[in-house]
């Protein structure tokens, strides 16, 4: 009989077990990073939107307050805890217009209308495929991959035209196959078009669209599979190409928009570009056969004479602690240069602050996959 | 389409609970039809299986998990996935539902590193090296076990060498009773999720040399299902879409006996249509994506024994495995993304046992296979794949001591019609294994062993268009494992049997293949970067007693505890952080009870919390989340028909889990199974 004991021992063991149970559900938590403060600077702060990795609805927005140095990581969830399944699956874009902030959700679908001092949810666009934003006029311009959905003949995307008042699409436009970037130089937008869901058969075009009449009025021939677009300040887009990642190289175009023509190539693979005042600062990762891995390089370009600078926007040599530069920003006010690092896209990302010397200056964890910048004011 | 499917499940279930109810009216009258006395014989003998398979168990020198027709027939499972989920050391990755993708983790080696067997042959995915488990139904299966480490046997084909652990799923053996020449078996199940299950078993005695069975099996459910995510503010409830699956799967087998030896060839064809539910994320709740499956294969084996010391085998298959993917919204310029893969494989494998002398044995076994891919994807390189494996092994055997030792030799010549191939592998790998019995009169024994595998990297991982990374290397793993068994069965006692395994092992990974990212989220590259360190403990118990007169008890609970942590790099700062989906804690507990015809079981099965990435934070933690299923059966026999009748309860306490995250699992279920012998 002694033997019966075991199955007592079982249930001891099962209590145990039992007892190692579920939480109650509660909203992810923010956390809270310090930095230096900077009480003089003339940009109050920044959102940062973290992509997170497809499939994990991990996309989140984190909220750099430059003033107190105070940097608040995961704030979505905690402002707006009723939002189901919270801010999606991949941000993939964010940008202020007045007092509202708008989040673009790739995979979720939908554009996140929040308020800039807040960061609550003030109203939701959906478009399924969404991509990029920009504004002008009282309006914002998503790009999206698909113009319609479950039609096996209708390839390209569109842009989408929002009234930032009713927070409605007022318009849309067909444009090229998978458009990406955007950018608007007096009435006129610039899309860049990549055709990226038919390999090798891309797009090479930069779609305009007349902003009052809302048509395309032409495609600029540039090369295959264009991403980003950017204005500088001389009438000029920087357009880039990522090439087909085997044997054409990806590059850096210039065009002019008086003439519509390309005026300058540089044999850079700018994987991502900001530019302010006569600066363009670019990075580039790029994957090398040969060396079987990524080539990451970091560059300014002077968008005046078109020319590359002997000047680094790091100096320090830290770039060798980003792994995978992901996101990039330039602070308006002080020229301090924000760079994210994405790393294996798997673990919390990296955001650094560099001095306009290109020292670093501090830097603080992220959510997954930082990536998209924009300043509070 | 859906009206046609529903006319269709409604006749089904009209069928299903026609036929209970009549059971139900006839019930009263022949219960008595079977004697308690047979019943107890049946309940012996079924005690005595499990003893003697107990027995080989403890003997092992490598940790073996085996589940039972009769436990199979008895825990809740349709698939061979939700059965192995009782068995400890084992993770399985489940999207949910009945045609979600279901594979195994075993040792947190990875799945790649589990081979799974059928009747003793591979079943191989060159493409991406995974097994789906969903797919294999356990209609007619005789037993599951789980090796970890490898099968400890001398006279089998090289493959069953080359895994870090490896499942073998065996084939019903036709028997028959005296006089008896044919058998029919019929079942049907239906239950949540739309299912409706019928399965026909159908076994011929041809002469007394050659047998043959039929095994044919058709699943058909709309996969809906009620899931939950709250986070305590929202609340949101909703209902699984796209996850509507249609199988057919036919198989025939016939199973010869010549002078010294025995044959067995089987022919197997699987076809499945279904919907692909992809992540339930902000926004996003509904999918379109589809997927076809076409799977055909047939294999053959055969064994001679030329004299009482040396006996041969030969092993053979050729497969063809097809997989469309479509996703409506993907729209290339040729219309919706629509991806066809075919693969096919040749494989013929020579083993040879010689048994020296009383206490030694040694053998020798050669395997060859060949794999192909083709793909209608951009830039794909058409690849091939010559695997050579060869094997010399050998055992001792003394009174209280096995020793079992191995060498593992694999050449793999890499092709491809475009492009670049890996090229040609080379490597060799030993295995050594011991148990030992400590005191001649106790039942108690001490197993180890050491073995040191790889995976090859799979052609996804080489060649997928934008991912494929040819300068991968193998990926390495070294396991170290020390247990206790012990086994003890009682005579004419309340108590029936006891038996206890446990395990501690040390597992290192090297080289792991992991995807890293390119340039943007939607080019990531294969690299072997990762470095894992892997410490667990395994406990296993089982016992039976008969506390009261017919009253039969049957109890076993598996415990793991695992510590896997990524050591890849100390500048990370995940460093020492536990894998991805890897719980300390988890474990298991069956309970089987048998009163005259009567038969009830209950399982429960936890897992604690858990990562869903790499970094060990608050935003990549999982939940525990833990199962009561519950089963009742009444058996009986009408005439000559044995007619068996079954209600399950799965997720008794309603749940709501993700293994992965964004996958919800069913919460509370039902399946009603009822069959039919003669």
């Amino acid at each position: 009989m002694r033997y019966l004991k075991f199955p007592i021992y079982i249930l001891v063991f099962l209590m145990a077990i039992i007892s190692a149970c579920r939480k109650d559900p509660q909203p992810l938590p923010s956390e809270i990073t310090k930095v230096e403060p900077e009480p003089t600077s003339g940009i109050k702060g920044f959102y940062l939107v973290n992509e997170g990795n497809m499939n994990m609805n991990k996309a989140s927005l984190d909220y750099m307050d430059l003033v107190n140095g105070i940097y608040t990581r995961n704030l979505y969830n905690q402002v707006n805890p009723e939002v189901t399944k919270g801010l999606g699956d991949v941000g993939n874009d964010i940008g202020r217009y007045g007092s509202k902030l708008y989040v673009v959700v790739n995979i979720s679908n939908k554009v996140e209308v929040l308020n800039i001092k807040t960061g609550k949810k003030i109203g939701q666009i959906n478009i399924t495929n969404c991509r990029y934003i920009t504004f002008n006029n009282g309006k914002a311009y998503v790009s999206a991959y698909l113009g319609k959905v479950g039609d096996p003949k209708a390839p390209n995307g569109i842009v989408a035209e929002i009234d930032t008042t009713a927070l409605r699409v007022s318009r849309t436009i067909e444009v090229g196959r998978q458009p990406e970037e955007m950018a608007i130089i007096g009435t006129k937008l610039y899309v860049a078009n990549s055709g990226g869901y038919s390999p090798p058969d891309y797009e090479h075009t930069v779609s305009v669209i007349d902003l009052p009449s809302f048509t395309e009025i032409k495609r600029i021939e540039v090369a295959i599979n264009l991403s980003r677009v950017k204005a500088d300040r001389y009438g000029d887009l920087y357009v880039t190409s990522r090439g087909d990642y085997y044997t054409i190289p990806a590059k850096l175009f210039v065009i002019d928009t008086q003439t519509d023509q390309i005026k300058k190539v540089f044999n850079i693979a700018a994987s991502n570009l900001v530019i302010d005042d006569d600066y363009a600062y670019i990075y580039s990762t790029e994957w090398n056969y040969i060396e079987g891995r990524n080539r990451i390089t970091y560059n300014m370009i002077n968008t005046k004479d078109e020319t590359v600078m002997d000047r680094k926007f790091i100096s320090d040599g830290t770039e060798k602690d980003i792994k995978i530069p992901y996101g990039i920003a330039v602070n308006p006010a002080s020229k301090d240069v924000y760079v994210t690092d994405a790393k294996d896209y798997v673990s919390p990302g990296k955001l650094h602050c560099y001095s306009p010397e290109g020292r670093l200056k501090w830097s603080v964890t992220t959510g997954d996959i930082p990536a998209h910048i924009t300043f509070t004011n | 389409m859906t009206s046609k499917h529903s006319a269709y499940v409604g006749t089904m279930q009209f069928f299903l609970y026609s036929s209970i109810l009549w059971t139900g009216f006839l019930l009263p009258l022949n219960a008595r039809a079977q004697t308690d006395s047979s019943k107890k014989a049946t309940q012996l003998k079924e005690v005595q299986i499990i003893e003697y398979r107990l027995t080989e168990q403890s003997k092992s020198p490598t940790p073996v998990q085996i589940l039972s027709a009769e436990d199979l027939k008895r825990i809740n499972s349709l698939s061979v996935a939700d059965a192995i989920r009782y068995l400890s050391g084992v993770q399985l990755k489940d999207y949910g539902g009945i045609g979600g993708m279901k594979t195994v983790n075993v040792r947190s080696l990875g799945t790649n590193h589990t081979a799974v067997f059928l009747d003793g042959i591979q079943i191989s995915n060159a493409q991406n090296g995974q097994v789906d488990l969903g797919k294999f139904s356990l209609n007619n299966l005789e037993e599951i076990s789980l090796y970890s480490g490898q099968k400890p046997e001398l006279l089998v084909p090289a493959k069953s060498y080359s895994a870090a652990s490896s499942i073998y799923l065996k084939t019903k053996d036709p028997d028959f009773e005296k006089k008896q020449n044919q058998k029919i078996e019929l079942g049907l199940k239906s239950g949540s999720f739309g299912l409706i299950n019928p399965a026909l078993v159908y076994q011929y005695k041809i002469n007394e040399k050659l047998k043959a069975s039929i095994n044919t099996e058709y699943i058909h459910a709309d996969g809906r299902y009620k899931f939950r995510y709250t986070n305590g503010v929202f609340d949101t409830t909703a209902v699984r879409n796209n996850g509507d699956v249609e199988r057919f799967r036919l198989q025939a087998a016939l199973f010869g006996k010549f002078r010294n030896g025995k044959w067995h060839a089987q022919a197997y064809s699987f076809l499945s249509d279904r919907g692909l539910p992809g992540a339930i994320v902000a926004n996003r709740f509904d999918f379109t994506q589809r997927i076809w499956d076409r799977d055909f294969f047939v294999q053959g084996s055969a064994e001679k024994s030329f004299s009482n010391k040396f006996t041969i085998m030969v092993n053979g298959k050729y497969a063809y495995i097809y997989q469309r993917y479509l996703d409506p919204d993907y729209v290339t310029t040729a219309g919706f993304l629509d991806n066809r893969f075919k693969e096919q494989e040749a494989y013929l494998s020579i083993a040879a046992k010689y048994k020296i002398n009383a206490v030694w044995e040694a053998a020798y076994a050669s395997d060859y296979t060949f794999q192909t891919l083709d793909a209608n994807i951009y830039r794909f390189p058409y690849p091939n794949r010559n695997t050579f494996l060869n094997v010399l092994s050998s055992s001792i055997t003394f009174e209280q001591l096995n020793i079992q030792a191995n060498l593992l030799s694999t050449t793999v010549v890499d092709r491809v019609k475009l492009y670049s191939s890996s090229g040609n592998k080379q490597v060799f790998s030993p295995t050594v294994m011991l148990s030992w019995k400590v005191l001649k009169g106790k039942d108690i024994r001490i197993r180890a062993f050491y073995k040191d595998i790889f995976r090859m990297p799979t052609f996804n991982d080489l060649y997928y268009t934008f991912i494929g990374n040819t300068q991968l290397n193998p990926e390495y793993t070294k396991q170290y494992d020390i247990g206790v068994t012990y086994f003890k069965s009682f005579k004419n006692q309340k108590i029936k049997f006891i038996d206890i395994q446990s395990d501690v092992y040390y597992n290192r990974v090297k080289d792991k293949i992991v995807a890293q990212p390119g340039a943007n989220l939607y080019r990531w590259i294969m690299y072997n970067i990762g470095l894992v360190d892997i410490r667990g403990l395994e406990l296993n118990a089982k016992t039976a007693f008969e506390p009261l007169n017919d009253f039969m008890l049957n109890i076993g609970i598996n415990y793991t505890y695992q510590q896997a942590v990524d050591v890849t790099s100390k500048l990370e700062e995940t460093y020492k952080d536990q894998i991805p989906y890897i719980p300390e804690n988890s474990g298991s507990f069956l309970a089987r009870l048998d009163y005259h015809s009567w038969h009830a079981n209950y399982g429960f099965i936890y897992t604690g919390f858990r990562y869903n990435q790499k970094a060990n934070n608050i935003y990549n933690y999982m939940e525990p989340w833990y199962t009561h299923d519950a089963a009742i059966g009444y058996e009986f026999k009408l005439k000559k028909v044995s007619v068996n009748i079954n209600g399950e309860v799965n997720n008794l306490l309603n749940q709501y889990y993700d293994i992965i995250p964004n996958f919800p699992m069913p919460g509370r279920n039902y399946r009603l199974t009822l069959t039919y012998k003669l």
